[in-house]
């Protein structure tokens, strides 16, 4: 059986981030004339407005803002994992990422410390997910 | 003193329609627009030769709309088929009527996805998140009602008696789709969909359309109706963070405190003037974010606000009177601003509430409106 959860639209803008991904490092587009940090990447920085921007590597380092358990599947793909955790990620640098949190969830709390796992579903996309620190 | 707001009581409403709510595969949105602009024109005893404005929302084409009704509009707008567009078009239509653009307007709004089996995520509704399994609006509300549980000790308790007593508004709504009574332990035995929020925290999915007319206050007396005025209205986009659809970190609090504050200010009245408020219920939470966000109660304590009745006809603050998009039916705001004009006609009958005059529309959403009705 292959995999059969959604895979995502990979385009000019969001090559960056998956090419890290697949390398194991969390990348996010980074303004060279302000450096402001942004996800989802676009096409100017939404600070200043310049079109010169940058890929760095986060920390790989957040803080929890809310969680979820998805119970219903949208997607066939995800029934045998329901009830599946959800969450929302504070990177430090900024960005909010929505995530799956994987691990022993018991310490979810508002503000809770997290940190970058990589989960390479398949042989060319791997998934940025979060465990609790 | 200030100077009073050239906005103030310019448009009025003088005619409303609705359709029966439920599953209906034989028709469309056209067919359900057509039966809702008959019923509105009815209502007002318009003539429809005296409509000049068209606003279409959740319509395919506005032009195909034009040509069912035999309508040649001197002022139209189209609408994505978002929720938010209700009080957007509302205000857009009190504005060309006060400038002159439109003489009187109609606003049609249809739904179909009750028969069409909308899902409201997955395939249908394609976000960055996707590969994560997060999608849907009710996701989203999820992640915000979480943050509020945390932030403020919010229940589940709590938020349940925003089903229920909306529920039981339906119940004295004989057009509600959703009349059977709810209990709290009702709510808390639903099944999750999106945990913490439960099935009874969601909206219905119902075929319908609505139709409001409107025209400047000062023709408004020469129809069948009691004149409904727009005395005040205000609005606050997010846009800046949407990457995450429908969801807003601090529950679109600030948005809503500035679009009430400017509607009241634009009418003329106080918060404690607010005889009923009609709050934009796709998901129970978004009930508790408006309450604060308009300050009706103190950033936090809205789960605390709305138990014992507080919401409820009877208590100081009815909400929803009609059963709201949680039980009478998903107009996506359309609605709930026809049952504040109904209100303030005074012919709601088992759920009316007494000697209304000022009844507040409000939609927390990334496009925030607020709209303030006073009777004629």
């Amino acid at each position: 059986m292959g995999y059969e959860k959604p895979l995502p639209t990979i385009t000019r803008l969001t090559q960056p981030f998956w090419d890290a991904a697949h390398a194991g490092r969390l990348a996010m587009q980074t303004c060279r004339a302000c450096g402001h940090v942004h996800f989802p990447p676009g096409p100017v920085c939404p600070e200043c407005l310049s079109a010169e921007q940058d890929w760095k590597d986060a920390a790989g380092t957040g803080t929890l803002e809310s969680w979820i358990a998805m119970h219903r599947a949208y997607w066939d793909g995800f029934r045998d994992a329901l009830p599946y955790p959800v969450g929302l990620v504070r990177l430090t640098e900024g960005p909010l990422l929505v995530t799956n949190l994987v691990g022993d969830l018991a310490g979810a709390k508002l503000g809770a410390k997290v940190r970058v796992v990589f989960d390479a579903v398949t042989e060319d996309v791997t998934l940025p997910k979060f465990t609790l620190v | 003193m200030a100077s009073q707001s050239p906005l103030r009581n310019k448009a009025a409403v003088i005619g409303v329609g609705t359709t029966k709510f439920g599953n209906f595969p034989h028709t469309d949105e056209y067919g359900l627009a057509a039966d809702a602009f008959r019923a509105a024109l009815a209502d007002g005893g318009i003539d429809k030769r005296a409509i000049d404005g068209l606003v279409v929302c959740r319509i395919p084409s506005y032009a195909r709309m034009g040509e069912v009704l035999g309508l040649d509009p001197r002022w139209s707008l189209t609408l994505p088929p978002h929720g938010r567009m209700s009080g957007i078009g509302i205000i857009e239509a009190a504005l060309a009527i006060a400038t002159g653009q439109a003489s009187t307007v109609a606003l049609l709004y249809a739904n179909i996805g009750r028969s069409r089996r909308v899902n409201y995520g997955g395939e249908e509704s394609p976000n960055v998140w996707d590969p994560w399994g997060f999608t849907s609006p009710g996701a989203a509300h999820a992640l915000m009602f979480r943050r509020h549980m945390e932030l403020y000790g919010t229940t589940t308790r709590q938020l349940a008696e925003v089903s229920v007593a909306i529920r039981a508004h339906a119940c004295l709504n004989p057009d509600a789709v959703m009349r059977v009574p709810i209990t709290i332990e009702d709510h808390e035995r639903a099944r999750f969909i999106t945990e913490p929020l439960r099935l009874l925290d969601y909206c219905l999915i119902n075929d319908g359309a609505v139709c409001l007319i409107l025209s400047a206050a000062e023709r408004a007396r020469d129809f069948a109706q009691p004149p409904v005025l727009i005395s005040g209205f205000g609005g606050r986009d997010a846009f800046s963070a949407s990457a995450i659809p429908n969801f807003d970190i601090d529950f679109w609090h600030d948005p809503v405190a500035e679009a009430g504050t400017e509607a009241r200010a634009m009418a003329g009245v106080e918060r404690g003037d607010i005889d009923a408020l009609m709050a934009y219920d796709n998901f129970s939470p978004t009930v508790l974010f408006s309450l604060e966000g308009l300050g009706f109660c103190p950033r936090g304590e809205a789960g605390r606000f709305v138990q014992g009745g507080t919401i409820r006809l009877g208590g100081s603050l009815p909400m929803n009177t009609d059963g709201g998009h949680l039980s009478n039916s998903y107009m996506q705001g359309w609605a709930l601003n026809v049952e504040a004009v109904r209100q303030l006609r005074g012919g709601c009958g088992a759920r009316q509430v007494p000697d209304a005059e000022v009844v507040q529309y409000v939609q927390a959403t990334p496009c925030t409106r607020s709209i303030i009705y006073t009777r004629g």
